[in-house]
């Protein structure tokens, strides 16, 4: 299957397209290029960094090109700062606006004795019914690493607790985030993937 | 639950991984590729290379060793040895690694930090600290000293001030090496990590003078670490970073089991 990664700029792609590759996926990546986004079967917008890079995809056309194709029901998957782009916004960039496909904003974790950034292996409890988390066993370990996230709602597909708990992947239709790095996550990341890869509309629910 | 992280280290000298003590009668271990790829069956929360080679005609070498050992491991991996400048960085980023750590070249010239953090961001940049406690400072521990190039000479600075400033330039992360306890097998500083991990709100990763694995329970209890180096694994009587955790587990220490 051909999946359309969406470079912004933001950190380095190379984990994300080596893991996809691994699955089998024949990869593709645009930095600006709005043709690949018009025929895509799959988008992946990874993002290791700032939310305030996303503006690129404002600058580029990128926003309105993949917003179509979540509308024409292409499968999507944001990743870290890519999931968090799929909200409103996020305190860490007030002015640059997400895609709003989810209402919420995302958010600085809470002032405690906790570290930030939340970095390292966390497990995820993950909701019946995910298609994403399909097969991912309570309890099962994912890799992290962030400062900001997104609340807990009706379309959190798992939730993780470090200082308070928050959405680690969202999931409405066709449309998925993971806050996690699947790339970097082993076994368990690479069942996400692959769960990601092999999702169909009107699917195996 | 957030868990402890058991860091599987690599030394690799010529594109071969390493083992010797102080960098001495280094004996051929294997390919890091393969054994990257074993550490992370067998259960490593993450993989570590440090080239010691530092030569030029080294660099080449390093971009294809970290290229062929990236290719299969999907857990995350740092590199670090040599890494002078943010192009230098760029390179092993390209590679396939998903963090660098820097040492020597960030004492030399500190906006090294934020310029890998700002193309690359805070989270792969892991700042790598040498530090010996002074007996003759106010607080030996605090005021330990740093050194750069292996740990020949001193840095001017003090641990838990370059720390501080390592954190404020942009780093995601800190490996702390006691060079009192490197190479004892006498257990890890405690007190030094725990004085760094204190005084920073980023990630502490402890190194130097395993033997046991009651100091790695110790580090993450008394030392505040959130994550240590296992330098080689298999001289603590363990047989691989699985069997680690299952022991740290059954001490109370929250680990990711199974793995």
């Amino acid at each position: 299957m051909r999946v359309t990664v969406i470079d912004y700029k933001a950190g380095n792609l190379t984990s994300v397209l080596k893991a996809l590759r691994h699955l089998g996926a024949e990869v593709e990546v645009t930095d600006g290029d709005l043709a690949p986004v018009g025929l895509a079967e799959r988008i992946v917008l990874p993002g290791v960094g700032h939310f305030a890079a996303t503006q690129r995809l404002d600058v580029t056309g990128l926003t309105p090109a993949i917003r179509a194709a979540i509308e024409r029901g292409v499968p999507f998957l944001g990743i870290c700062v890519g999931m968090q782009w799929l909200y409103a916004g996020s305190s860490e960039a007030p002015s640059q606006p997400g895609l709003a496909h989810f209402p919420e904003r995302c958010t600085r974790f809470s002032e405690s004795h906790e570290k930030v950034p939340h970095v390292g292996w966390n497990s995820l409890e993950a909701r019946s019914g995910s298609r994403l988390l399909a097969g991912v066993e309570p309890g099962e370990f994912v890799y992290f690493t962030h400062s900001y996230k997104a609340p807990v709602t009706a379309d959190t597909a798992a939730v993780t607790h470090y200082i308070e708990p928050f959405a680690s992947a969202v999931e409405r239709g066709n449309v998925m985030g993971v806050q996690f790095h699947p790339e970097k996550s082993a076994a368990t990341g690479l069942k996400i993937l692959g769960n990601f890869l092999s999702w169909e509309e009107k699917g195996t629910e | 639950m957030i868990t402890k992280r058991i860091i599987a280290c690599l030394d690799v000298h010529g594109g071969r991984v390493v083992k010797g003590v102080q960098f001495v009668d280094l004996i051929d271990a294997g390919d890091p590729a393969t054994q990257a790829a074993r550490h992370a069956r067998e259960g490593a929360d993450e993989i570590v290379l440090l080239d010691i080679t530092a030569t030029h005609e080294g660099r080449q070498t390093l971009l294809e060793t970290v290229r062929r050992t990236a290719r299969e491991l999907f857990v995350p991996f740092a590199v670090g040895g040599g890494i002078r400048t943010a192009d230098d960085a760029a390179q092993v980023f390209e590679a396939g690694a998903d963090k660098v750590s820097v040492n020597s070249a960030a004492l030399a010239d500190p906006t090294l930090i934020d310029a890998i953090g700002r193309s690359f961001g805070a989270q792969a940049v892991v700042v790598a600290i040498d530090a010996r406690r002074d007996p003759r400072a106010a607080d030996p521990v605090r005021d330990a000293q740093v050194f750069v190039q292996g740990g020949r000479k001193p840095a001017g600075r003090r641990v838990v001030e370059w720390a501080r400033e390592a954190e404020a330039r942009g780093a995601g992360e800190i490996l702390l090496t006691s060079m009192d306890s490197d190479g004892m097998r006498t257990g890890f500083d405690c007190e030094l990590t725990a004085a760094v991990s204190e005084a920073v709100g980023i990630p502490v990763i402890a190194s130097g003078g395993a033997g046991t694995v009651d100091h790695f329970t110790d580090v993450f209890g008394r030392g505040k670490a959130d994550a240590a180096l296992a330098a080689s694994i298999f001289h603590f009587g363990v047989s691989s970073a699985r069997a680690l955790k299952e022991e740290l587990a059954k001490a109370g220490v929250s680990v990711r089991l199974p793995c």
